[in-house]
């Protein structure tokens, strides 16, 4: 405190304390600030205030032991990370999967997917002052939960993968149900355009604030909408195809300059093609068995090591793990989006007010709990 | 009419202001019911509905409680400005009820010099909030009330510009005058411009979205009143609601024709009615835009306010000023 910080004009440099207790941290994020006035001088986020050791555990546990704890790295995509794991497993116990259960888990991710973007589509207008989309969004996200609560048997935690399909079939209501939701979001999203995509305020709040240009990102490592917002076409499901994406009709929503509102953009279009993902899928289902026979209920995988990347909602997961040979990895290292996109903050809040700096944080997406794990 | 010992004048004062502070409580209970009540319709939800029907004592549940908890005072706070402030924040907005025109005969005091006497008085209220942000040592309270210092001066201007061009027009301070000569034609029809700078400037003047930048709960956790709790907090908030319907019925006066119905023709509602329908209507406006619209950042707003409102307000008064000179 003896030595005062001062800015040229010999006005002293104050430090803010933004977390890890305030509203718009999205869970337990601390990011110290050096201001000036209100404009941010320094910004440095603090993490690990979520660690709950999903790492150690994997390595400590049996592969289907620890399908619990995938769902809960990112508890906002749950079942993306569910999904995740059993794929990184499958390849590396060689299990084939049935063709149906491919098709289920493609549309119980997507569905995930929309609802974690919906989430954050709330959550970010509340952010910056928009109250009532928070709960329009989350009555369209009950849905989803609803939907997936009739196969899964959760709401947030889901646990529906198994290694070789998913644990249950889906039901001519959990079809009905997911047509009928995207019948409704048909007109929802002209909803949300009015209301948000074209008011003047909203685009005034995010053209041109917490620009992420291309280098930047990679210096980073950012990936997801967070990348594609600057123009790089880059997503897991089309660069590295897993289960059937490479047989769905889709596109890569990208922006142009990076900018919050070309992030916004991009969720909002990815959750419109999530929604044709859906579509498709459940039109091209096929009949069939969902759990392949014969996986032993002990898994023992060969020796040998896995590298096997998916596109969470935040953007490129992965999880790479090393087998000795035993029922339980030796290393389970868990690749997560979040930790790149929030520490680009360091270089894109400096200049920027107090009142972007939560504007930006929102518009990045982070769920804090899945840097710490 | 008898002498008391304060004169008939007053006794009027005093008996006013007593029903004004209940009007006041009473209002404030009101609007917020109403306020969750828009908001949850907004939201496709019903809002409060446990107590009492349609959850109309709510918030005479909610200002029990608030009354029932402690006085946290925070470490280093300064304590005789922490606690003056939020008296001194509601005060002068219970001012303002002296010159409201209700309707012909129910006015507390009909003064010649009302219109100026109501934003005199609101502009304390500024300064109640600098106070209670300092005091508070919290570097949220501080930022909200800096804020707010910096939005009241820049709104004020364009607001009392608007209000100059009534003025100009009719040649008068007093509330009364300027409803009577509202009996047919509302101000509102001459003055659209002066008007909607009016209704923006006011919204901006009462800490309302999407000017709520002072207390912006997402930036500043609760701004100028972070470390307020109990009827602290509480009497932010009748504040702010019953200067809320301060600047609505001021502006109900001078632009909508107070008292008066529609074109001359009353429907034989009594005047008071239409004042108070035509207040809570503008009150349910700006409920309206609140929950609608996000947040203007900080420097948008000080933008919005010096580079549009007050060169528009000023064009405004000028052209009133050649047009009242011509007429």
């Amino acid at each position: 405190m003896d030595e005062l910080v001062r800015n040229e004009a010999g006005d002293r440099i104050y430090s803010l304390n933004l977390g890890p207790q305030h509203p718009s941290t999205h869970g337990v994020l601390r990011i110290l600030l050096d201001l000036d006035g209100e404009y941010i001088v320094k910004a440095d986020p603090v993490i690990g205030y979520g660690h709950r050791g999903h790492e150690k555990m994997g390595e400590n546990r049996q592969y289907k032991q620890f399908l619990p704890n995938t769902s809960r790295i990112d508890y906002l995509s749950g079942l993306l990370y569910n999904h995740g794991f059993v794929l990184a497993v499958e390849k590396l116990a060689g299990i084939k999967v049935p063709e149906r259960a491919k098709f289920i888990r493609v549309i119980a991710a997507e569905l995930n997917r929309i609802s974690s973007h919906l989430l954050w589509f709330g959550t970010y207008l509340l952010d910056i002052g928009g109250i009532t989309p928070f709960l329009y969004a989350f009555d369209d996200r009950e849905h989803i939960l609803d939907i997936l609560d009739t196969i899964t048997g959760s709401r947030l935690t889901y646990s529906y993968c198994r290694f070789g399909g998913v644990c249950r079939d889906i039901d001519w209501k959990f079809i009905e149900m997911s047509r009928a939701f995207l019948k409704r979001m048909e007109a929802r999203w002209a909803d949300y355009e009015a209301l948000v995509t074209k008011n003047v305020i909203f685009i005034h709040r995010t053209r041109d604030v917490g620009v992420i240009d291309r280098e930047l990102a990679r210096q980073y490592g950012v990936t997801g909408p967070n990348l594609r917002a600057c123009g790089v076409p880059f997503d897991v499901r089309r660069s590295e195809p897993y289960e059937v994406y490479d047989r769905l009709d889709f596109e890569i929503p990208t922006g142009t300059k990076g900018d919050a509102l070309d992030r916004y953009n991009v969720r909002f279009r990815e959750m419109q093609q999530s929604c044709r993902i859906i579509d498709q899928a459940l039109d091209q289902l096929p009949e069939g068995e969902v759990l392949a026979p014969k996986v032993p209920q002990k898994l023992s995988p060969p020796k040998g090591e896995v590298y096997s990347a998916f596109e969470s909602a935040r953007g490129l997961s992965a999880y790479y793990m090393v087998s000795d040979g035993s029922s339980g990895p030796y290393r389970c290292h868990i690749r997560v989006p979040s930790f790149g996109n929030l520490n680009v903050l360091n270089d894109v809040l400096p200049g920027t007010l107090v009142a972007d700096a939560i504007s930006i944080l929102g518009s990045i997406d982070v769920v804090i709990p899945e840097i710490d794990r | 009419m008898s002498e008391g010992l304060l004169g008939f004048e007053g006794f009027r004062l005093i008996l006013g202001m007593v029903i004004a502070l209940s009007f006041a409580s009473v209002n404030a209970l009101f609007l917020v019911w109403l306020e969750r009540k828009v908001s949850g319709h907004i939201q496709l939800r019903p809002g409060p509905m446990e107590v009492g029907p349609h959850g109309v004592l709510q918030t005479a549940a909610d200002a029990l409680k608030l009354i029932g908890k402690e006085l946290i005072l925070p470490l280093k706070a300064d304590k005789k400005l922490f606690f003056l402030a939020p008296v001194l924040v509601f005060t002068p907005v219970l001012v303002g009820f002296l010159v409201l025109p209700f309707s012909p005969g129910l006015i507390i005091h009909d003064m010649n010099l009302g219109v100026l006497l109501v934003f005199a008085f609101s502009t304390i209220t500024v300064l109640a909030i600098l106070t209670g942000g300092w005091a508070s040592n919290n570097k949220y309270a501080l930022l909200g009330a800096v804020r707010s210092v910096a939005q009241n001066v820049a709104y004020e201007i364009p607001l009392l510009l608007a209000v100059m061009s009534i003025v100009l027009m009719v040649h008068s301070l007093s509330f009364s005058h300027i409803v009577v000569l509202q009996k047919n034609v509302w101000f509102v029809f001459l003055q659209p411009l002066a008007c909607l700078i009016y209704l923006i400037a006011a919204t901006a003047e009462t800490n309302r979205a999407p000017f709520d930048i002072p207390e912006a709960e997402s930036e500043l956790v609760a701004g100028f009143h972070t470390e307020y709790s109990g009827m602290g907090f509480g009497l932010y908030f009748l504040a702010e609601y019953t200067n809320m319907f301060i600047v609505c019925a001021v502006a109900t006066s001078l632009f909508f024709g107070g008292w008066n119905g529609l074109f001359g023709i009353s429907l034989g509602i009594p005047g008071v009615f239409w004042f108070l329908f035509k207040t809570y209507f503008l009150i349910f406006v700006i409920m309206w835009v609140r929950w609608t619209f996000p947040r203007v950042r900080f420097d948008q707003l000080m933008n919005f306010s010096w580079k549009v409102m007050i060169p528009l307000s000023l064009v405004n008064l000028v052209i009133t000023a050649i047009v009242v000179k011509i007429i």
